[in-house]
């Protein structure tokens, strides 16, 4: 897969200085010797002095929204696959409803698809989520589109702007993981306006005026109806 | 190639190259989809891919390590590679080649920050003419700056040798089966300034005084593939289409 870039972004290979300053080192560097050099490929942020990945796996953080995959059901929790080289695990303590009498089975089944918070990481990276928030659900219908992770910030915009714009003119509910899984539901041929915009945001991620673009593909598709 | 032939002749070589000249190099990346990274290399007549998969849950379990990721490394040669049909296969060579090289990355790639994973790295030579290894470790590299992988910096590779009591860069076919001495380095790159060297393999003899001039050749040789490395990885996301 090709992508367009806009020029100004400075490109930067593990190992390129990023700054002398350690105090301001940002995410993707790493300081040795006083000195702060970039330790992945991608787009240097020149303000805040961190390296914008352009590919890479999805490594959780505590307090990141994800949407995963049940893949086994265990007496205590389920196991959960969010799209990384960690799978993670939900106690049943951390489902939002005591289950007394029922089995976890019959709570989730492998297969179903949820959207959860990671609330904790321990050195092993053992993974723990939890369900116990606003945000968190069993996700039924709609579809789930997959993204690589290093464009959810695109397709959420600045302050959520991109999603908000989505669901405004689409009418669709969508919720954005971390994880670079998006869930969205509406009807049949809003899902697919909004997996196609989706799909055009992943492909131009690091383009200007995005927003608006966007904007006029979705008059386009609207005028096709 | 006959005998008692020179093999430098008015400071050119057999192949026309001076003495500290790289053969011909082509870099290209991201060419495999369903790699997580990947590499196409061309140095002289050797035609290399390079796929990076990874960090992954690493499997059998008991591999796995606690506190960091487990690179994997795998050079293999395919059997139309070299003119006499190789048998398919790891070999004793192929299986301490791909030690030797993951070693060379061992200290570059951050593998803390991936405990119990794993970073594999697979090496194919399609077409062999002298210096696969560092040519695999040249593709190797790239391959995993595309898949975003942590390092803390470049890897780049050169074989350097003594042909006629001269020390020569990028040694091809007969100056390597023929010559002196072959000397595979590959050096840790950051910020465009050599760091250390990684790998350090020797066949044949030299002496202090040649190896030390050996080993400042490849420095410049090394610079020179880590600038076309950068350049392909620059034309990987700028989205420019590859110009033969």
């Amino acid at each position: 897969m090709k992508e367009t870039i806009s020029p100004e972004r400075k490109i930067v290979l593990p190992g390129d200085l990023v700054s002398t300053n350690p105090r301001n080192a940002g995410s993707g560097t790493y300081i040795e010797n006083g000195k702060v050099y970039a330790k992945i490929f991608g787009l240097l942020d020149e303000k805040s002095n961190r390296v914008i990945p352009l590919k890479g796996k999805y490594i959780p953080e505590v307090g990141n929204l994800i949407i995963g995959i049940i893949e086994d059901v265990q007496s205590n929790g389920w196991v959960v696959d969010i799209n990384s080289p960690y799978e993670a695990f939900l106690p049943v303590s951390e489902y939002p409803k005591a289950i007394t009498g029922k089995q976890p089975k019959e709570i989730m089944d492998t297969g179903d698809v949820i959207a959860a918070k990671v609330v904790n990481i321990d050195p092993m990276m053992r993974v723990y989520l939890s369900m116990k928030d606003r945000s968190a659900r069993i996700l039924h219908r709609g579809r789930l589109i997959e993204i690589l992770h290093t464009r959810v910030p695109r397709v959420i915009g600045r302050k959520g702007s991109m999603v908000s714009l989505l669901k405004k003119e689409l009418g669709v509910k969508i919720i954005v993981g971390q994880n670079g899984r998006i869930w969205v539901d509406g009807p049949e041929t809003m899902i697919n306006f909004a997996t196609d915009c989706i799909q055009i945001i992943e492909k131009e991620a690091h383009t200007d005026g995005l927003t608006e673009r966007i904007t006029s593909h979705i008059k386009k598709l609207k005028r096709g109806v | 190639m006959e005998e008692n032939q020179k093999f430098i002749v008015n400071g050119k070589r057999i192949d026309g190259r001076k003495i500290d000249e790289l053969r011909p190099i082509k870099i290209e990346a991201g060419v495999l989809k369903r790699s997580d990274g990947s590499c196409y290399l061309e140095m002289g007549n050797n035609k290399i891919i390079a796929a990076v998969y990874g960090p992954r849950a690493l499997h059998p379990r008991h591999l796995q390590d606690p506190n960091k990721a487990v690179i994997r490394y795998r050079y293999n040669m395919a059997p139309f590679s070299v003119e006499e049909r190789k048998r398919p296969g790891p070999d004793r060579r192929s299986v301490e080649i791909s030690k030797v090289s993951r070693e060379a990355f061992e200290p570059v790639v951050i593998k803390e920050l991936f405990p119990r994973s794993s970073i594999d790295i697979f090496i194919e030579v399609l077409q062999a003419d002298a210096g696969t290894r560092v040519a695999g470790l040249n593709a190797a590299s790239v391959a995993l700056a595309d898949a975003g992988v942590p390092m803390k910096g470049m890897v780049t590779a050169v074989a350097v040798g003594k042909v006629d009591d001269h020390i020569v860069l990028d040694l091809f076919k007969d100056e390597d089966n023929y010559g002196q001495a072959d000397i595979p380095i590959a050096m840790f790159i950051r910020d465009g300034k050599i760091e250390g060297i990684t790998l350090l393999q020797m066949d044949g003899q030299i002496t202090k005084d040649e190896l030390k001039e050996a080993i400042k050749l490849a420095k410049k040789g090394c610079l020179e593939i880590y600038r076309l490395q950068k350049e392909a990885l620059f034309k990987r996301c700028r989205g420019e289409d590859f110009v033969e």
